[in-house]
């Protein structure tokens, strides 16, 4: 566990850079998604999480569940750097038959499920965590969620069966980068107010700054939020953050960067 | 054979309480449908492996898949109209394409709501389960064969579907029958035509061959238990025994037992082939019976197609 602010900084700068450089080798990924969600995943991953990466499948690990599988260029670049694989699986991302696939499978090592159809994972995290419950273990389940997302009727279903298991041991963060594919999310189909559809499902929801590792950190260590109540965390994030020009722009949800652009950006993130 | 006593769907539900005593990694998750499951007294008496969602089937088997992940043996029961449309995606990518060990047992399939109309038909279900990898997919016949089903899949990882009717069967089999998965159970033999069937039509399959008998006309009768995988040795052997064959099926011509059949014969031993089933057209109002005599489903339909086959 790192508890230095300025260490998983410097680790999630790492991280963008790697995916980066992997989403232009593979010449395809989800750069936008993918830029938003790394601080998330490396507050989790190496802070908040209770995981052995020797030991993949230790019983007594906390679960995390990629919903939004389409930012898997930041989950494999997380996993990588904390010891799930080596580089040489790493970079055979985008090649024939890598293990490594556009959206996360359970082939690889630390990926708990397959995702990528939007709208699955907190049900499968309901269930890992009630798993965990009627098993009396101790573990924490995590659920990484997008905001267009939530478009999904699926993900109410699971809210609501949270809420009423009491399950909190299950934590779902929402990506709210505020983006999806044609536009903002407001414009395409309005998901607010997101924090009353979850607390009318039994849920305790706290927000916080998805960008900034201290608002993470201080918001995770607060989990339960309440007792016999799930946990909620609305994580204000901006889509393509780190590099200028793909911030808060729709457009870069799935554009791959051109050499120039590529420069650019590593430029950029060298700077943080 | 007997009288018609315990639906599939209780044989099913009994052995999962039974084996449920003994094996605590059993969970059982269902939609609001603990009633047409039967599953009142699983529920009561294994609250701890019973789980509730309520009317969601894609959270049933999502949730089923977060519990297999953390090694329950789970069974997602409720009405395969639903399961296998509404939660069609979550079997394919949390169940199927995962690979957890998920069995999804879908009750009352095929036309058993007959007058309930085509909402709560699954006429379709064998043709989309049998396209996803790793997938398994039964249709017992009758409650012992049910049963040995069940117990077989208390006993293994693997991804399954298992669709059986709402009704009580006639008996086929007794309690000292012994099953394979995944090949076929060979009922009768005969030289004429081999009738496959699979569910609740082999029981019909098996009237009508004893009527075609009185007609002189020799039939083989097959019950397909396993569709996938599907037993293509005894396929080929019934059509090399044969002149003819005939498939009965309570679901759509398209994609199902017939075409099963037809893929195998088609490629290792052409034959005439009938495939019988629910052809292309919103089903017909009526009751389960009434609906399997005008599809010619029944044994006087499978009676009369097999001597139109047979006088080509």
């Amino acid at each position: 566990m790192i508890n230095q602010l300025k260490e998983l900084e410097k680790i999630a700068t790492e991280v963008r850079q790697t995916l980066l450089l992997n989403i232009v080798r593979a010449g395809a990924g989800h750069t936008g998604g993918s830029l938003s969600s790394v601080d998330i995943l490396v507050a989790l991953y190496f802070h908040a999480m209770k995981i052995d990466p020797e030991h993949p499948e230790w019983e007594e690990r906390d679960r995390f569940i990629l919903s939004k599988g389409h930012s898997v260029e930041s989950y494999h670049a997380v996993l990588h750097k904390r010891g799930f694989f080596n580089q040489e699986l790493l970079d055979s991302y985008g090649q024939f038959n890598s293990l490594l696939a556009g959206h996360p499978t359970r082939k690889v090592p630390g990926i708990e499920v397959n995702s990528g159809a939007l709208g699955h994972g907190l049900s499968v995290g309901v269930g890992m965590a009630l798993a965990a419950k009627r098993s009396r273990a101790a573990y924490t389940t995590y659920v990484l969620t997008g905001d267009g997302e939530h478009g999904e009727g699926s993900l109410m279903e699971a809210a609501t069966a949270a809420g009423h298991y009491k399950l909190d041991k299950l934590v779902s963060i929402v990506d709210r980068n505020g983006l999806q594919i044609s536009g903002h999310t407001e414009d395409i189909m309005a998901i607010e107010n997101l924090e009353a559809k979850y607390r009318a499902c039994g849920w305790s929801v706290k927000e916080c700054n998805g960008n900034q590792m201290q608002s993470l950190i201080e918001t995770l260590q607060a989990i339960p939020f309440e007792p016999a109540k799930p946990s909620l965390i609305i994580a204000h994030t901006t889509k393509g953050k780190g590099v200028s020009f793909m911030e808060d722009r729709a457009n870069w949800h799935h554009k791959v960067p051109s050499e120039a652009e590529l420069k650019q950006a590593m430029k950029e993130l060298k700077q943080v | 054979m007997m009288k018609a006593i315990i639906p599939c769907r209780k044989a099913i539900t009994d052995t999962l309480l039974n084996q449920g005593r003994l094996n605590k990694e059993i969970f059982v998750v269902t939609s609001d449908a603990r009633g047409s499951v039967t599953l009142e007294e699983f529920a009561k008496e294994l609250p701890e492996q019973f789980v509730e969602v309520g009317i969601a089937e894609q959270n049933a088997v999502g949730i089923g898949a977060g519990l297999a992940l953390c090694g329950k043996n789970v069974f997602v029961c409720g009405p395969a109209s639903f399961y296998s449309a509404r939660s069609l995606e979550q079997i394919k990518v949390d169940v199927a394409y995962s690979q957890t060990n998920v069995k999804i047992i879908g009750v009352s399939g095929g036309l058993s709501y007959g007058a309930l109309g085509a909402t709560h038909h699954s006429l379709h279900d064998i043709a989309v389960m049998r396209t996803f990898p790793g997938l398994n997919v039964y249709l017992p016949s009758d409650r012992f064969q049910a049963a040995w089903l069940t117990r077989h899949l208390c006993n293994l990882d693997e991804s399954a579907y298992v669709r059986v009717g709402r009704n009580a069967v006639p008996d086929i089999y007794d309690e000292n029958d012994n099953f394979v998965p995944g090949k076929a159970k060979i009922l009768r033999r005969g030289t004429d035509v081999a009738i496959i069937a699979s569910g609740e039509t082999v029981y019909h399959a098996l009237q009508a061959s004893i009527l075609l008998k009185k007609e002189k006309i020799s039939s083989s009768v097959i019950d397909m238990h396993t569709l996938k995988p599907i037993d293509k040795e005894a396929i080929i052997a019934a059509a090399q025994s044969t002149k003819c064959m005939i498939t009965v099926e309570e679901h759509s011509v398209f994609g199902g037992l017939g075409a099963a059949v037809a893929e195998i014969t088609a490629q290792h031993c052409p034959t005439r082939l009938k495939i019988l089933g629910i052809p292309d057209e919103n089903v017909v109002h009526g009751t389960s019976p009434e609906v399997f005599a005008y599809y010619g489903l029944n044994e006087q339909g499978i009676c009369k197609h097999v001597i139109d086959l047979l006088s080509k």
